[in-house]
């Protein structure tokens, strides 16, 4: 129970300047309460992994976080652009970011490749895709054994992983479920691994099967109930779809997005406090 | 409910639903393809099996999702695996039937770019990327492809080359290896487009009620081939019509209740 601790103290201890740091939840259990505490604690020179990156990486790019992103599709899901997203890349603001492209099966392939302790992955991906020309990391091999042409990159081994889950135990047993993207190939392929949760319980009660990561490869459990808003917990709570659509009003603008900022996350203390600033909805800083 | 009118995008996503057949495995795309695949669900093809990239394996959501992840696709699943399972055994194990696929540009030979407008380096506009279109387009058994028709959309050249259609056309995709048949059908709210079975080079063969020719040829940046003989789309049928209607009208309440107080919530 020892390494069960405030998320304050979490990232504190295991998210540092220049890391390569992995946020990943595939549309379900973001960790926004970490992305959030990644910006308030200041880190920067990230180079940050993320299949799908939506708002919390548009918002740590926007805030100067990270100076690299390899991705696979980076858009507002089912609302439209990522405006922070699109500033760095089209116009390096608020500085240059450079981008490691990739496909979706390709990255999830890396982060088994990755837990596997293997340097590199292989797929049958890229044929007759662009991506290699401007991807020097896709490269192709032959098959020893059957001569075929294959796409090989390299693994990916975060120096953190952070997810976001349903449960932990009392001992830092962590248990999941719903759509579990690559969460559990990022937990094992990264050196640190830091896991918000919805609650801390006496007992899982985790059906046969069920996806439980061992307390003994996490670093640090944080209870942060609400920590995947404006995403969902299956069991918990739904996707605010209003907030998603919001976003695109606040991010569109540089002034209107630090100042959102400023006012909702490096002002606040932490995400229960962030939460209460939101209580009149998402532009209610236009009115305070 | 009868109704003689429609409108160019309901005509659209009925020509694409009719693609898809009963019993088919089809990895679906967000947007206008998982409307058509859900409209081929709830009409001709009760027995599809709907899978999406989040790795849920026969949705059969009563609205449609806003992002690719919504709880209701994982509640209505027969199961839900992994995005590395879903890629690795099932996309690249061969088992999906039919890929569904939308796109921001395509060629004639119906590569799509879904990455950037403009040059890569220095975009224009910088579009979501390539998610899980390129192994689709390459490891599904055949392609459909469902998108508005424009001469901004329908290029000569594509900024970038996301998904492979049938690259440079004739034998080409064949020779590059790639295992899937390709794209069979593009489905626009104008007409109905087929590769040519020699040249691969996407043709006119099926023409939606009351679209002229020319309206056609305006709307493709390339002089486009009309088939030697090319057929009138079935206009939507009342039943399909309704299903449509209904999906979306079930879709629109249920996305203005979950926006509704919610961010509220502590």
């Amino acid at each position: 129970m020892s390494h069960i601790v405030s998320l304050r103290q979490a990232i504190a201890e295991n998210v540092r300047d220049g890391d390569i740091l992995a946020l990943e939840g595939f549309t379900h259990l973001i960790p926004f309460a970490a992305g959030h505490e990644v910006i308030r604690q200041g880190r920067r020179n990230l180079s940050l992994v993320r299949m799908t990156p939506d708002l919390i990486y548009d918002q740590m790019i926007g805030m100067g976080c990270a100076t690299r992103l390899t991705f696979s599709w980076g858009g507002n899901p089912g609302a439209g652009s990522l405006y922070r997203f699109r500033d760095a890349i089209e116009n390096d603001w608020p500085h240059p970011l450079q981008i490691e492209e990739r496909s979706h099966a390709d990255i999830a392939s890396a982060y088994v490749a990755g837990a596997a302790n293997l340097p590199f992955s292989v797929i049958r991906g890229y044929a007759g895709s662009d991506l290699p020309k401007y991807n020097d990391k896709i490269r192709f091999i032959t098959c020893p054994f059957t001569q075929e042409r294959l796409a090989a990159t390299p693994a990916i081994r975060p120096d953190v992983t952070v997810i976001h889950a349903q449960k932990a135990d009392r001992r830092g047993n962590v248990l999941l479920w719903g759509i579990l993207g690559v969460q559990k190939e990022a937990v094992l392929a990264a050196k640190r691994v830091v896991v918000t949760v919805e609650e801390i319980v006496d007992e899982l009660h985790a059906p046969h099967n069920a996806c439980v990561l061992p307390r003994w490869v996490i670093s640090a459990v944080a209870p942060v109930p609400g920590g995947a808003f404006p995403s969902y917990a299956l069991g918990y709570y739904e996707r605010d779809n209003r907030f998603y659509k919001t976003w695109n009003s606040i991010a569109r603008d540089r002034d209107t997005f630090t100042q959102w900022m400023q006012r909702h996350v490096l002002n606040t203390a932490d995400f229960a406090e962030f939460r209460r600033t939101l209580e009149g909805g998402p532009h209610e800083e236009r009115h305070a | 409910m009868t109704v003689n009118t429609y409108s160019t995008s309901e005509m659209m996503t009925v020509a694409a639903a009719r693609r898809l057949r009963d019993g088919a495995t089809c990895f679906v795309g967000i947007g206008l393809p998982s409307t058509a695949a859900n409209l081929a669900r709830l009409t001709h093809a009760p027995r599809v099996s709907l899978i999406y990239e989040s790795g849920t394996i026969g949705a059969k959501p009563s609205v449609l999702p806003l992002s690719i992840g919504d709880g209701e696709l994982a509640a209505s699943a027969d199961t839900v695996v992994s995005t590395p399972e879903i890629f690795r055994y099932y996309l690249q194990g061969g088992r999906i039937e039919v890929g569904f696929l939308g796109a921001a540009q395509i060629d004639r030979f119906a590569n799509i770019n879904t990455t950037v407008i403009g040059p890569y380096a220095k975009p224009k506009i910088r579009l979501p990327g390539a998610g899980g279109a390129p192994e689709i387009a390459a490891l599904a058994g055949e392609v459909l492809i469902i998108m508005e028709q424009s001469a901004r959309s329908f290029v000569k050249q594509l900024d970038f080359a996301t998904s492979a259609g049938f690259l440079d056309g004739g034998d080409a995709r064949e020779r590059a290896g790639l295992p899937g048949k390709g794209p069979v059908a593009v489905i626009t709210d104008l007409c109905i487009l087929e590769p040519d079975p020699v040249t691969r080079e996407l043709t006119v063969v099926s023409i939606h009620p009351g679209v002229e020719h020319a309206a056609i040829a305006a709307a493709t940046g390339w002089p486009v081939r009309f088939a030697a003989r090319v057929n009138t789309t079935n206009p939507p049928g009342a039943s399909e019509l309704d299903a449509l209607r209904e999906l979306l009208r079930r879709t629109e309440a249920a996305h203005e209740r979950g926006e509704k107080g919610k961010s509220a919530v502590v």
